[in-house]
């Protein structure tokens, strides 16, 4: 039985070469001569371009070569044999260099025939030492040693220069070397000669640079479109070798009336130009040739070229099926490797079962129920490959006959394996294997402590699932790509995965001040999801700490510290000191989940995270949670310490004006007098920016939601704080005061020269006060510029990215420890220098601290 | 504590130095033979648990790794505290110009150490005077042409010059040799100078005049601005623009440490091993000042693909994506026609040994589970 999924057979190599005439012509399965393509009944000509022999796009026909029909038929290559030969515009460098190397003579090259041997030694020699690679560093020194002396070493003959009239024709001493002369000197040239040129004798022969036949490309590469009108529209291609073939033709019947030099001389430079186009239609100096609309033709290279070209479009990028798209939103009741998929979406993506003795029964119920109820069935897959859909007609007959054997497609089940993915695709945690979770409503579900490694949020972001479809990629994904195996980022060893937002406010007021009855706690760590309570101290009143600590198993220590610095100590799973807040639940910071990763696993690790989550979740649901404007009101004694320290930065900025006309102000060494200004001034504000805001935490009050939120770091800072209630501050552009738009003023509200706080951008209300409309006006700037910057940022590190990417995309560890590339050159001995791997190491390194403090204990 | 040798010896094959080296920082001086072994043994087995595994693709992990922050840098360019040239590139500039291994890079830059007495500050601004590169145009009040005499005045500051130990004489010195085709005089703070074998017309002398302003008298080639600095305990010369080679000659700097930040420089003078520790060292600069949290591994690697072939290679078409040996490899970053017209004619062979040519023919990829291959009978 042939099993899918087995490579019977692999790609060792692929040889790149130059074809010669008799390989076009044994290789094609027609000679195309005439440029019509499909007769009055719409069937294609014999000798035209769409000839059948090279292969059919119509349903219904029969390819004549290999009888397949379409689909089936890949195509086959036909030829024209051209009426004069023509240069392949990919090799004219290649042929300057060879035309320039050689005798226009004896077509030998222009080196003392002792000087040959000693390149084909050391070409050798090249081969010997690095392959393909070092013959190429040979080639490239030897290239250089040809020169054209004046004369020939072989047979004396005096030479000239050869130049080049862009873009295909070849001069020498003003007189053009037509395509037959150079065909004919191209002949002449010895094999060995060849390879001193840098032509590898076996791939190529000089003279094959210049076409005498075309290969027409098979016509399913070139389809044609059946436009609604029933009219057909060629490909560009197709279009292209039309051209050709019909100048060809021309050429032929005008050299066989013995036309007059000049017009043979004129068709033979326009089929030149067809031949030219037909491989790229955007050289520099030819017009494009174009559709009749205008539009340039889309030939040979530029199919190839560029990010849409074949490829970066479809050889190195692949499109998938059994996959979906959607709106995300959070559900943090789901586990964080699984993904909610609704169920519409359930029952289009399917998962093939194989049909065994065994499960025989179990696939049947899904047959029959079919496609539209729910766990059912779409398609069943006979052994021989045919694919039958379930439909009302087809059920009965399929399940009569399914046997072992068969393949079951039948729709996604709860635990099923799918791969997330989130785009841009930056790191590899971009794309995770998770669960299925079927679940009703039609977006698709992740938790909230996933985001972060996707960069997700809920503002209408679209995720997509794929469904892997063998068992090798099912067992790929789970093993290497669930989200438990990647906790800890390879970026910076730590956990990626944490808690965001509400989890880290919850926690934080749950550990530092709430207490529950013992019912409630109960009653809360149930809805988390906890079924053993024994964990829970058996008091009347169970604190926060002691709810949080429930969640952790009894032999947990970790000591670290609080984003404030303050000691954070859990000993024997129970948090007996420290708050818990970013610095420790978040992401890419803090140690415990990495420490408790090293200890528990990545498994117990996502479960606690989820957990904790949760529990941070519930916590704020009883407690409630709101933020209102009024948490930044502030007491009366406080506006005025603002106004105060507002007012005291002016007076001081006034002075070092002052001080600046007056030029007393102590140049700093290396500024100019402005610039000195400018940084005190811009120091000076800053200050009391800063002091503001620490006027402002200490004022507000400290049980507010927006208080609570900057001091456990779930969400915003208190210089937003600030900025809100008292004073947004100096706006900044390239590190400077705002100090463009009229000539010597920022904006023409302000006189001449005027350097004060409010003249250059400085921002003295709040958002809440309200800002006057110059401080608005500087707000927008900035926020202009900095919408500038991501914008022109975006592309810029993408290609960096990308370039990256592609340098560096072969280099693997090999089993003996070193990081090789492709080729196996050596890039390192040892990776990183100790051969340890970031994503398992602790922030980087091996903590022998914590090795000596266990050991020791 | 040091390890006893024989412990030492033994483990220094089994772990890499820089945990040997923390582990005998880290180890209390009291402590027993048989704890110490345990603590090696825990600290082997945990370094063993930490090793790479054969078939990781490293190389992609570390695009990853610097490509992905990528996108949170500023474009912004800083000022650097003190000196008005000395702007000092940061973020995603700075790091593209060195993976790029750009030849003239934006800001040039050395950092010089100093040898005992001045690190501590003796003489500072003066050394640091004296590396800066003067040309003529700054040590002079005014240049006057005078027509009738096919002359012409230079008026020197004479502060500016006993604050860089120069006499007019030394001057004169100096240019003359620069300026043979003149006759070069002093007179106290004038210089003057006259067309020199009766050569020189009016507008041979206002052509000379801009070429004086130029001309270089004191210092160090290259330097275009200096600034003493205090770094932790030592103070030291930060410039703008770069001349390694000259100022690791100077008598009173200490060779050990300066460094300059143009990668190509620094290979040059001291070759590649160095230049790759500066390539490394400004891209971590680069991270760190931008608060992001790269691994040094990552850096590493980049920085030794740029440098396995001991030149300094670019990571462009024209740098390590040309010297990768397989043909459809570099077809598929950039240029494709142009590779593949080369590889035909060359009569290359692709092996297909690295990841994207298999990938093209749908084929499992060299690296990580696509690495083991089974012989089944």
């Amino acid at each position: 039985m042939e099993y899918e999924g087995v490579i019977s057979k692999k790609v060792g190599k692929v040889a790149f070469g130059v074809l010669s005439p008799t390989i076009i012509k044994k290789m094609a399965s027609a000679k195309i001569v005439t440029p019509e393509l499909y007769d009055k009944e719409g069937y294609p000509v014999d000798g035209g371009l769409m000839d059948i022999r090279l292969g059919v796009i119509d349903p219904g026909l029969r390819c004549k070569t290999c009888g397949g029909k379409i689909k089936e038929c890949v195509g086959h290559f036909g030829y024209i044999a051209l009426a004069r030969p023509v240069v392949h515009l990919k090799f004219v460098p290649t042929l300057l260099r060879v035309l320039r190397g050689t005798c226009r003579e004896c077509s030998r090259v222009l080196l003392p025939q002792a000087d040959i041997k000693k390149a084909q030694e050391e070409m050798e020699a090249g081969f010997l030492d690095g392959g393909v690679e070092g013959k190429r560093d040979a080639l490239h020194t030897i290239k250089k040693r040809i020169k054209n002396s004046g004369k020939c070493p072989h047979c004396k003959a005096v030479q000239m220069k050869v130049m080049i009239e862009k873009p295909t024709s070849f001069t020498e001493n003003e007189k053009r070397i037509n395509p037959i002369e150079l065909r004919a000197r191209l002949e002449k040239i010895p094999d060995d000669d060849c390879e001193v040129l840098g032509l590898s004798a076996k791939a190529v022969r000089p003279e094959w640079l210049v076409l005498t036949v075309l290969p027409i490309p098979p016509v399913p590469m070139r389809p044609s479109i059946t436009l609604e009108t029933g009219e057909r529209s060629e490909d560009d291609l197709t279009h292209k070798l039309g051209d050709i073939v019909r100048i060809n033709q021309r050429l032929f019947e005008n050299i066989n009336a013995g036309a007059p030099e000049i017009i043979i001389e004129d068709l033979w430079d326009l089929l030149q130009y067809h031949v030219t186009t037909f491989f790229d239609n955007s050289v520099p100096q030819l017009p494009p040739a174009r559709h009749r609309s205008g539009q340039p033709l889309k030939t040979l290279t530029e199919r190839i070229k560029s990010k849409q070209g074949r490829i970066r479009h479809n050889l190195a990028g692949k499109r998938t099926n059994f996959s979906a798209r959607t709106v995300i939103s959070p559900d943090p009741m789901i586990n964080l490797n699984e993904v909610g998929v609704p169920s519409i979406i359930a029952m289009k993506l399917t998962v093939p079962e194989r049909v065994t003795p065994w499960n025989t029964e179990y696939l049947r119920a899904f047959v029959e129920r079919g496609p539209k109820k729910y766990p059912g069935a779409n398609y069943v897959v006979r052994p021989d490959g045919k694919k039958k859909k379930i439909t009302d007609e087809t059920q009965e007959q399929l399940l009569e006959e399914l046997q072992p054997g068969y393949v079951v497609e039948r729709h996604l089940l709860e635990g099923d394996i799918a791969i997330f993915n989130r785009q841009p695709s930056l790191h590899r945690m971009s794309m995770m294997c998770h669960r299925v979770r079927v679940l009703p409503y039609k977006t698709l579900r992740l938790n909230p402590a996933v985001c972060h490694p996707y960069n997700a949020d809920f503002d209408g972001d679209e995720m997509n699932l794929h469904i892997p479809q063998t068992e090798e990629a099912r067992a790929e994904a789970e093993i290497l790509m669930e989200v438990s195996t990647q906790l800890i980022s390879p970026r910076y060893g730590l956990n990626v995965i944490g808690c965001i937002q509400d989890a880290i406010s919850g926690n934080y007021l749950l550990t530092r001040s709430l207490s529950y009855s013992f019912e409630d706690a109960v009653q809360l760590l149930a809805r988390v999801g906890i079924e053993d309570f024994s964990r829970l101290p058996r008091k009347k009143e169970v604190s926060g700490k002691e709810v949080f600590s429930a969640l952790l198993p009894p032999d947990f220590n970790f000591t670290g510290a609080a984003r404030k610095g303050e000691a954070v100590i859990i000993r024997g799973g129970k948090l007996t000191e420290g708050v818990m807040d970013r610095q420790n639940l978040g992401e890419g910071s803090g140690l415990m989940f990495r420490n408790f990763h090293r200890r528990y696993g990545a498994q117990q690790t996502l479960e606690l995270i989820g957990n904790i989550f949760r529990l941070g979740n519930f916590v704020l649901l009883d407690h409630g949670f709101s933020t209102a404007i009024s948490d930044t009101d502030l007491p009366q004694e406080a506006k005025e310490q603002i106004q105060h320290i507002l007012e005291e930065a002016h007076r001081e900025v006034e002075e070092l004006i002052v001080l600046f006309r007056q030029d007393k102000l102590e140049i700093l060494p290396g500024r100019t007098r402005r610039e000195t200004l400018e940084l005190k001034v811009l120091e000076t504000l800053n200050k009391a920016r800063n002091s503001t805001g620490k006027v402002v935490s200490d004022s507000t009050h400290r049980e507010t939601a927006t208080h609570v939120m900057a001091i456990s770091g779930s969400r915003g800072n208190f210089l937003n704080l600030a900025q809100m209630a008292a004073c947004v501050g100096q706006q900044a552009m390239r590190g400077r005061r705002i100090d463009r738009g009229y000539v010597d003023r920022t904006l023409s509200a302000f006189g001449r020269d005027d350097l004060t706080p409010a003249a250059r951008g400085f921002i003295r209300s709040g958002f809440k006060g309200g800002m006057n409309p110059s401080e608005f006006f500087f707000g927008s700037m900035t926020g202009r510029d900095s919408l500038m910057d991501t914008a022109l940022r975006t592309p810029k590190s993408g290609y960096l990215y990308r370039r990256l990417a592609n340098a560096m995309q072969d280099l693997r560890v090999e089993y003996d420890g070193t990081v090789r590339d492709a080729a196996g050159k050596i890039i390192q001995l040892v990776y990183g220098e100790d051969g340890i791997d970031v994503s398992k190491s602790e922030k980087g390194v091996l903590d022998v601290k914590k090795i000596i403090a266990e050991v020791i204990e | 504590m040091k390890l006893p040798s024989d412990l030492r010896k033994e483990y220094a094959q089994r772990l890499p130095e820089s945990v040997i080296k923390s582990l005998e920082e880290e180890l209390p001086d009291k402590i027993a033979q048989a704890k110490v072994e345990k603590i090696l043994q825990r600290t082997v087995e945990e370094y063993e648990r930490m090793l790479v595994e054969a078939g990781e693709c490293v190389g992609l992990v570390a695009a990853e790794s610097i490509g992905e922050p990528g996108t949170q840098m500023t474009l912004d360019t800083f000022h650097f505290a003190g000196v008005s040239e000395m702007n000092v590139t940061v973020g995603l500039p700075r790091i593209i110009e060195i993976l790029d291994a750009k030849k003239n890079i934006t800001t040039p830059m050395m950092e010089i150490y100093l040898k005992e007495p001045y690190s501590k500050g003796k003489d500072i601004r003066q050394k640091a005077l004296a590396i800066k590169e003067t040309r003529l145009g700054e040590i002079v009040k005014k240049f006057v042409i005078n027509p009738m005499e096919l002359r012409m005045d230079i008026t020197l500051d004479t502060e500016r010059l006993t604050e860089l130990e120069m006499s007019p004489a030394d001057l004169k010195k100096g240019l003359k040799q620069a300026f043979k085709q003149f006759n070069v005089e002093a007179e106290g703070d004038l210089v003057v100078i006259k067309g020199g074998r009766g050569k020189a017309d009016l507008k041979d002398l206002y052509r000379v005049k801009e070429k004086l302003r130029q001309a270089f008298i004191k210092g160090v080639k290259g330097v275009k601005q200096v600034l003493p600095i205090k770094k932790g305990e030592e103070f030291i010369i930060v410039t703008a623009g770069t001349n390694l080679r000259t100022v690791l000659a100077l008598d009173f700097v200490d060779m050990t440490r300066t460094i300059s930040n143009d990668i190509h420089e620094v290979a040059e003078v001291l070759g590649i091993e160095a230049a790759r520790q500066v390539i490394m060292n400004e891209v971590l600069k680069v991270i760190d000042t931008q608060g992001l949290n790269v691994d040094a591994r990552h850096i590493m690697l980049v920085a030794d693909t740029m440098c396995v072939l001991g030149a300094i290679k670019g990571i462009t078409r024209y740098g390590v994506v040309q010297e990768k040996s397989s043909a459809l490899a570099r077809a598929s970053f950039e240029t494709p026609i142009r590779h593949l017209v080369r590889a035909a004619v060359i009569g290359e062979e692709d092996l297909l040994t690295s990841v994207v040519e298999n990938v093209m023919l749908n084929q499992p990829v060299p690296v990580g589970t696509g690495l083991p291959k089974l012989v089944a009978k």
